[in-house]
């Protein structure tokens, strides 16, 4: 009995935290997407047609299937980005020091904050950036390339920059952790470069290429201010929708795709987590 | 303020010298002499708006002439609504414009004012009260600032559609707005809100993303266009709004538009950087894209223009010597300095003749009478804004506020307008 209160007393304190910050926000949230609302108040009630205005719009669908684009590319190149970088410090860098140092070099754009590093972007894919600067220079165009920038493509590059060290870290974390001896008895084996990497690395990096993928698609999908300034405004995303009706003091209605988000995110998460069972791995 | 601040935080003489100090001060300065100006020094009047006239040089202004102290707060527009309806004791005064006052007056957080106890009230521009500039104007569509700024009397949120003697807002800043262009790259003149769909400028135009103002940028583009002519470009219909919306949308599916912009600085470095060529712009982005040595004009339309104003409120709480002292800081406002102050900026006052005698001749001659500088034009901080020769864009202030076109607006239709918004930037 006394251990159970003592254990009931050390859980209390995360408990807490939990509840006053995690789960009355949200039920909060959930609460509020039930309002209704005029032009200026929230209206206390409970009314379907925050959801029905937001589910049966086409709008919402096109911009829920244009995040998600969004998240599967990020997740795409960032994967392949932090598995390669990830790879080849943990198998190419021979020292530990080395090892730490490099880490160390993938983590410097994140010593200054998200949104300088994606704004130096723009003077750089601008029309008359450094980018289409050079390349006239050099006679390798003669027409400024005009989708560098506010355009999609601009927007997943800005997602690579500031989230492929998020897939960096959990891989690189996983590998470190793979015994060597297993890769020296696949050599042994007679198994090849691609074959170690197929049948060995991979299936034990499983849990850190999860982890990677969770941060990434979770933080894309929620994302509205890289998608606003990269796209210059011309591409939507669901963070961004939501933005629009908080600032038009719509709380319920972005209240109500809040949750419609986070049901979405935590069904993503789901099934990434029916893939790779973390827990069991880790 | 922040002279008030230190004399909260310092010994008991220095802050009595500071007094005396300040007093001495208001004594000399106001050339109000009212019974009641010694006991309202030390009123504290909490005012809240948009950052535009929200400014800390009219606080420190006010403290040393007047004695009162203001505490400033800026917050978006938005929020500014949601604060003035939903949290009316937070506030003495409230700095709000004339589309918000159409939806935060009746909700009965504000009382008006009684024009007798305004001094110059006969000297305001009569754009506020009559609506008319001149006898001839005919007044723009939109939420002109007339049509709310009386109500029927004291305790009414019914807007009068006539002058009362119960004045809902007493206006600080207003202005007109219209498209910017960078005179080198366009190539040729500009004469319509049309041309920024000319397919010459294909990729490099720009219109801001604020859905309430940029409906109404859409809407002189689409008229001047020939697309659609409006009942009331301000409150539009569910047919109107779907028309605008499929047009802006079909020029942004045919590459027209470089970007969208939410922000100031967006739509400067926009401008400076040669993103776009033309764009729906802000006074004070222009004159930020020409400090940087940029060309960049303020460029005039045969349509008119689209006017925006904004103004000081009551808080309906506000009684006894804290509602004298608000009337006290109000007809100071009034008084000149504060005009001249704001006129300097490139904005417009409320009351002109006052404004005037705190001006140079040099000064109220480019701002005011579209004459060209006689030498630099600098603003209130003291950087030089133009030089010798200047002519500003626009011209007099009777020629840019007397082709205003429209004011910005709330619609009866506001929600499904921004749906439609959101979808043509989805789109």
């Amino acid at each position: 009995m006394k251990g159970k209160l003592a254990a009931l007393a050390l859980a209390s304190p995360l408990a807490l935290l939990l509840g006053v910050f995690l789960v009355v926000p949200i039920g909060t949230i959930v609460v509020v997407s039930f309002f209704d609302y005029d032009s200026v108040r929230i209206i206390p009630d409970f009314v379907w047609t925050n959801y029905d205005e937001l589910l049966f719009s086409p709008i919402t669908w096109k911009t829920y299937l244009q995040t998600l684009k969004f998240a599967a590319i990020t997740w795409a190149i960032c994967l392949l980005v932090g598995f390669t970088v990830a790879y080849f410090l943990a198998f190419h860098v021979a020292s530990p020091m080395m090892q730490t140092v490099l880490f160390l070099v993938c983590t410097i754009p994140f010593w200054t904050s998200n949104i300088i590093r994606m704004i130096s972007w723009i003077p750089f894919l601008g029309r008359n950036g450094l980018l289409n600067q050079a390349l006239m220079s050099v006679g390798a165009i003669d027409q400024p390339l005009e989708f560098l920038l506010f355009s999609d493509f601009a927007v997943v590059l800005a997602y690579v920059h500031l989230y492929a060290l998020f897939m960096v870290v959990p891989i690189f974390n996983s590998m470190v952790r793979i015994d060597r001896a297993l890769v020296e008895a696949a050599r042994d084996a007679g198994a090849g470069e691609w074959q170690v990497l197929r049948h060995v690395i991979i299936p034990l990096a499983r849990p850190g290429i999860a982890i990677g993928s969770i941060l990434v698609v979770a933080v894309v999908m929620g994302d509205f201010v890289t998608v606003r300034l990269m796209s210059g405004g011309q591409s939507a995303s669901v963070g961004l929708m939501m933005v629009n009706a908080m600032s038009l003091l719509q709380y319920p209605a972005a209240a109500a795709n809040a949750v419609v988000l986070l049901i979405v995110v935590l069904l993503m998460i789901a099934a990434m987590l029916r893939i790779v069972d973390i827990r069991k791995e880790l | 303020m922040t002279e008030t601040v230190k004399v909260r935080g310092i010994g008991r003489r220095k802050a009595l010298l500071a007094a005396a100090g300040a007093a001495a001060g208001s004594g000399a300065v106001t050339g109000f002499p009212t019974i009641w100006a010694q006991n309202i020094r030390n009123v504290v009047l909490r005012q809240f708006g948009t950052g535009v006239s929200n400014q800390n040089a009219i606080a420190e202004k006010c403290k040393e002439d007047l004695g009162i102290t203001l505490q400033m707060t800026a917050l978006d527009s938005d929020a500014v609504v949601q604060r003035a309806v939903t949290q009316p004791n937070s506030y003495d005064i409230a700095d709000i414009e004339y589309w918000m006052c159409k939806k935060v007056f009746p909700a009965g957080t504000l009382q008006p004012m009684d024009t007798s106890k305004i001094r110059l009230f006969d000297k305001i521009v009569p754009i506020f009260t009559t609506g008319k500039l001149r006898p001839d104007s005919v007044i723009a569509q939109g939420t002109a600032p007339n049509t709310v700024s009386f109500v029927d009397g004291p305790g009414s949120t019914r807007f009068a559609s006539s002058p009362t003697q119960w004045f809902t807002m007493i206006p600080t800043i207003y202005n007109a707005d219209t498209l910017g262009i960078r005179p080198d790259l366009v190539g040729r003149p500009i004469r319509n809100w049309k041309d920024i769909m000319d397919p010459a400028f294909r990729g490099k135009t720009s219109i801001l993303n604020i859905p309430s103002i940029g409906i109404m940028d859409a809407a002189m583009i689409c008229e001047s266009a020939g697309v659609i002519r409006y009942g009331d470009k301000g409150n539009m219909t569910r047919a109107e709004i779907d028309t605008t919306i499929n047009y802006l949308i079909q020029a942004k599916r045919a590459g027209q538009f470089r970007a969208f912009w939410k922000t100031f600085d967006e739509s400067v470095n926009l401008m400076a950087s040669g993103e776009v060529v033309i764009q729906s712009m802000w006074s004070p982005a222009v004159t930020a894209v020409r400090s940087r040595g940029i060309p960049c004009v303020y460029q005039p339309l045969e349509e008119g223009y689209r006017a925006w104003g904004g103004g000081l409120a009551l808080a309906k709480h506000l009684r006894g010597i804290q509602l004298d002292a608000a009337y006290e800081y109000i007809n100071w406002y009034l008084s000149g300095w504060v005009g001249a102050y704001l006129n300097r900026q490139g904005y417009y006052s409320a009351v002109l003749e006052t404004a005037r005698e705190h001006m140079s001749a040099d000064e109220w001659g480019y701002w005011m009478e579209g004459k060209p500088a006689q030498g630099e034009i600098k603003n209130p901080q003291g950087q030089v804004m133009e030089r010798a020769g200047a002519v500003r864009d626009g011209g007099s202030f009777y020629d840019r506020m007397g082709a205003v076109a429209c004011w910005n607006a709330v619609m009866d239709e506001d929600r499904y307008m921004v749906q439609k918004w959101n979808q043509f930037i989805a789109s």
